[in-house]
């Protein structure tokens, strides 16, 4: 107990010492002035006197990586949604409509019964050997469950598998991707992983050695990618999509920042294409695609496909096509391009984002690259098995003739084109306000417009500190309770200014939100509008 | 032509750095023999429902209630469900905003990490905070967050036993720090040391390394030693003096095979020292659903606790964490059941209870059988499985056996546990792949092999030892029965 309380003396006189100088926290001059025997037979005192994790002491990538679809604006809506509970009618609404994030069911959307029957069974795999489970459950639920489970040694679902996922869920997955591209894949490319976000890191991880090692990202961008190369120390090469022309991307842009970042001596590694874009909805051209494969070749990029929204199409002059079936059809194989495609079962019609499932294909890479790949997925074992049969199951959904075909078919039609319907009215709504243009969300979940705003809001803005999109979204929100994203959250062209909406609040609900934006937005711009405007 | 972004020599070098012998040479060689045909009883990873052990019925019940919620409202779902289970479904799909297909909170569902807290608080008489429990896609995820948090650069050190679970010794690799081992005594039934953890420390520091963390393993893996209440009083006052963060590895509290050291947690006797120590030191202890009796290793589940942490570092963490959504639903919803099981009186209790003790009784009836057959084989000498899941016996190799092993380019732990594969079918991971002293040979077994199959495995393993033993001793060796 003495020895204890001397400990603590010197270190509470050490900390005084310590806190009044710089905070150092390397063995060096600071020690000669402190006041014990090095060889004293006592443990010896500790020369740090911060406790280790302080945000002082803490990774400094840790610190520098953001992730705005989760940050303050949240936060603050959080407390707000408290507040209603606690204090009802405190408030000039009565519920936070969270239009931050691509998260469906939390919104209403249902999940397709087929898929829920299937992983059911899957976890409780007694119902199989039950008569009533016939009255509960559809035949060919209960047969894919059968099938899911003889590809897992023992039926056991509770057991780590291969650290790829399991085999046979592979295969069904190349199965599927062979059958929407029409050229063939090769389970042994596929890594199965909890969720999309997962595999995007594990990539970052193995192309990024130091902050000379820079990614192409497009701006405006989905935030993982920039949180993704802030938290492994790489340096993230921006290429500007081009809001002007829907959000299109020029390969005369790509190659102007490639030669910029070069100039800098950063090594580009990469280029991460979002397709359908995120937060910009745009789906890109097969023309378009095929230059920037080509671009990918020429300057030795490996290319990041995120094409976790290939099932969210609104526009009916687009269509969704892999990179892996555009090289594959420009003639180039698996040796060809490294490319690496991401897929997750959370957004689509699906929308199971709980669930945490996806997977990442890689081709065209040696097989000493993807032993070091299966290596670091190894140290986690593998991803959730029940994701793992989500995965296969959204690869492999129900065909023409199953008994669940036409009632999956309504679902998943039905929440098309709810989805299709929504985007068109919020985008109506968000074009009808003065000062805010919106490009149409050709794809995937989310509308980005565009806020001209007042010089009396910006200098407003500057004076609370914040930045004029994040300040609006606030105001937003303190009004009527919708939490979107300001635009900085995705990067923009500086200058401008956006927020991001997803378009998944419930159908009945949109009229009531739209009025209330259309609200309050003129109400914010009688506050702000510039003098002498009409 | 200039070597492009994903040639093998343009990789991250920390990836390539990165060894994880759980799932490498030995368990490819068997994976490969295994397609070949060969019967093959995998032994290389705590995996207890790979090898036969039944998954817990209460909890898939409920689980398979939540993933169909359309169940619920059939008027025919009592035949195939108890009362208690469906009760427990719509507890935990009231607690979602849309079941479970909704990211979560990033730290995980409140409601589940509230069932955590007061788990916590009932087996330790010490209150929890649920904001300050994280739940994770395992316990793995959780320690990389960690250890991510914590190196900044190769000079920060990370105090590590030997022998230890490689997930640490992979992770530091992967983030560029640097592992400060600290050796376990075989001899001592694999204890601690303090004098020579000291010296490692001193010797770190001489090196310019800033020491930051200790990681403990209690149980041990894969050592399976209990940590007694000194021990642990012991290690906090070290972190205290020494100004370090403690990891407390607690994932396998729940496999305890002997009654005189029965699990404490760390921050037990954390807050029984009381202050200072139980304000300043800071602490986090990691759990999951893989290990215990319920080995769900599938559902990817687990969390870290947090004390005594600053607020704002704990912000940076939830940061970090959001980056990647939310853990699992299903996986957080098999936690609160492991946290909150059945009690007396609910329907299903009595079968929980009795499921939960055959595989607790089981495992430790194997802990025994698996201890005494290794010592009762030539020249290997096994301490006893205290708790966890592994039997590590070191294997006391002939210098020609060494000689040969060298000849063919292989560790000698390497090459005598490719040669049990070859012979016996019997996968295992070479001592190596945890750390061990210089010159002395471990390899890595489960206990997790059915109990009827145990005798078989273990005469299979003698007579591969005793052979072997034969075929390379020169001179006398030892067992220890």
């Amino acid at each position: 107990m003495r020895r204890l309380a001397m400990d603590r003396a010197k270190r509470l006189l050490f900390g005084s010492f310590l806190s009044s100088s710089q905070s150092s926290l390397t063995p060096g001059p600071a020690s000669s002035c402190f006041p014990f025997s090095p060889f004293s037979s006592e443990a010896p005192m500790s020369l740090y006197k911060f406790p280790p994790v302080t945000v002082e002491t803490i990774n400094p990538k840790v610190k520098r990586c953001e992730y705005a679809v989760r940050g303050e604006i949240v936060s603050h809506a959080q407390r707000l949604q408290q507040e209603l509970q606690t204090k009802p009618g405190s408030h000039p609404f009565d519920e936070i409509l969270y239009c931050n994030i691509g998260n469906p069911q939390a919104l209403g959307q249902q999940p397709i019964t087929f898929f829920r029957e299937v992983l059911a069974l899957c976890d409780y795999p007694a119902l199989l050997d039950r008569d009533e489970t016939h009255a509960l459950f559809s035949s060919d639920a209960i047969a894919r469950a059968w099938e899911i489970l003889d590809l897992i040694p023992d039926r056991a679902t509770g057991a780590y598998s291969h650290s790829q996922g399991i085999k046979g869920l592979r295969e069904a997955i190349a199965v599927g991707i062979a059958e929407r591209d029409g050229f063939p894949a090769n389970a042994d490319d596929i890594f199965l992983t909890d969720g999309a976000s997962p595999a995007v890191h594990m990539m970052m991880q193995l192309l990024i050695r130091s902050e000379k090692d820079g990614i192409l990202c497009p701006i405006p961008q989905y935030p993982l990618y920039s949180a993704s190369i802030a938290l492994h120390g790489g340096c993230l090469v921006p290429y500007y999509l081009d809001e002007g022309k829907g959000w299109g991307l020029e390969i005369f842009e790509l190659k102007q920042q490639l030669a910029v970042a070069r100039t800098q001596s950063i090594t580009v590694r990469a280029l991460v294409v979002i397709n359908p874009g995120n937060p910009t909805g745009q789906v890109l051209s097969e023309e378009n695609q095929k230059e920037i494969v080509e671009f990918c070749r020429k300057e030795g990029l490996v290319l990041l496909a995120d094409e976790v929204y290939q099932e969210n199409i609104y526009a009916d002059n687009k269509k969704f096509n892999s990179f892996k079936k555009i090289s594959r059809s420009m003639g180039y194989g698996g040796d060809d391009l490294p490319l690496i495609s991401f897929q997750s079962v959370s957004k689509g019609y699906y929308g199971e984002c709980g669930k945490r499932g996806g997977y990442m294909e890689v081709t065209g890479l040696s097989s000493d690259v993807k032993e070091q790949i299966y290596k670091v997925a190894s140290v986690n074992l593998c991803s959730n098995i029940s994701g793992q049969i989500l995965s296969s199951l959204v690869m492999n959904p129900p065909k023409v003739g199953d008994e669940s075909y036409e009632s999956y078919m309504a679902e998943k039609d039905e929440i098309l084109s709810s989805l299709a319907r929504r985007a068109k009215a919020l985008e109506d709504a968000f074009n009808s306000l003065e000062g805010v243009t919106c490009n149409k969300a050709e794809g995937a979940m989310y509308l980005f417009p565009r806020l001209h705003l007042p010089q009396k809001a910006i200098k407003a803005a500057e004076a609370a500190k914040t930045a004029p999109d994040a300040y609006y979204a606030r105001r937003l929100l303190d009004a009527t309770g919708i939490v979107v994203v300001p635009g900085s959250g995705f990067g923009q062209v500086p200058g401008t200014w956006h927020i991001r909406s997803t378009i998944l609040p419930p159908e009945d609900k949109i009229p009531a939100i739209i009025s209330r934006l259309k609200a309050f937005h003129e109400a914010f711009m009688d506050e702000f509008r510039d003098q002498g405007v009409a | 032509m200039s070597p492009r972004p994903l040639d093998y020599e343009s990789l991250n070098e920390n990836v390539k750095k990165v060894a994880y012998a759980v799932r490498g040479e030995l368990y490819l060689r068997a994976s490969e023999l295994q397609k070949e045909g060969k019967k093959i009883i995998f032994t290389n990873v705590g995996n207890p429902h790979a090898l036969g052990q039944k998954p817990l019925t209460f909890p898939r019940q409920v689980v398979a209630l939540c993933q169909a919620p359309f169940l619920l409202d059939d008027p025919n779902v009592g035949l195939l469900f108890p009362a208690d289970a469906i009760a427990r479904a719509k507890h935990y799909l009231s607690m979602t905003s849309g079941g479970l297909g909704a990211y979560s909170d990033s730290r995980g569902l409140p409601g589940i990490r509230k069932e955590v807290a007061d788990f916590i608080e009932r087996r330790d008489g010490y209150p929890s905070d649920p904001e300050l429990i994280f739940l994770t896609d395992g316990a793995s995820k959780g320690v990389m967050q960690m250890l991510n948090t914590i190196i900044r650069n190769e000079k920060d050190g990370i105090l590590v036993p030997v022998p230890q679970y490689p997930l640490y010794s992979a992770t530091i690799s992967l983030y560029g720090g640097s592992l400060v081992p600290y050796y376990l005594e075989e001899e001592a039934n694999w204890g601690l040391d303090f004098y020579n953890i000291r010296q490692s420390v001193a010797v770190a520091r001489s090196k310019g390394i800033t020491v930051r963390a200790m990681v403990i393993i209690n149980p041990g893996n894969p050592t399976g030693q209990c940590l007694s209440e000194a021990n642990i009083r012991e290690l906090l006052k070290f972190c205290f003096q020494e100004n370090l963060v403690l990891l407390a590895d607690e994932v396998y509290q729940q496999n305890i095979y002997q009654d005189e050291r029965p699990f404490i947690s760390a921050r037990k006797i954390l807050f029984d020292m009381g202050p200072p120590i139980s304000k300043e030191v800071q602490l986090v202890s990691f759990h999951t659903v893989s290990k215990g009796y319920w080995g769900e290793c599938g559902q990817r589940g687990g969390y870290f606790e947090m004390t005594n942490l600053p607020p704002q570092t704990v912000d940076e963490i939830y940061k970090v964490a959001s980056v990647s959504l939310s853990p699992n639903v299903p996986g957080q919803i098999f936690l609160g059941l492991m946290v909150n099981p059945p009690k007396p009186g609910d329907i299903s209790h009595l079968k929980f209870v009795v499921e939960s003790k055959a595989v607790l009784e089981s495992l430790r009836r194997r802990a025994h059988i698996m201890t005494d057959g290794f010592n009762s084989c030539r020249n290997v000498v096994c301490n006893f499985t205290e708790g966890a899941m592994y039997s590590f016996p070191q294997i006391c190799l002939p210098p020609k056996a060494i000689e040969a092993a060298k000849k063919v380019g292989k560790a000698p732990d390497v090459f005598y546990c490719l040669k049990l594969l070859e012979a016996t079918g019997i996968s295992t991971v070479p001592g190596s792949g945890f750390g061990q002293k210089e010159g002395v040979f471990h390899l890595r077994t489960t206990i997790l092999p059915a109990e009827e199959e145990m005798p078989a495995i273990m005469a299979s393993f003698k007579k591969f030892n005793d052979e072997f033993m034969e075929q390379y001793e020169d001179c006398r060796g030892y067992s220890r029965m």
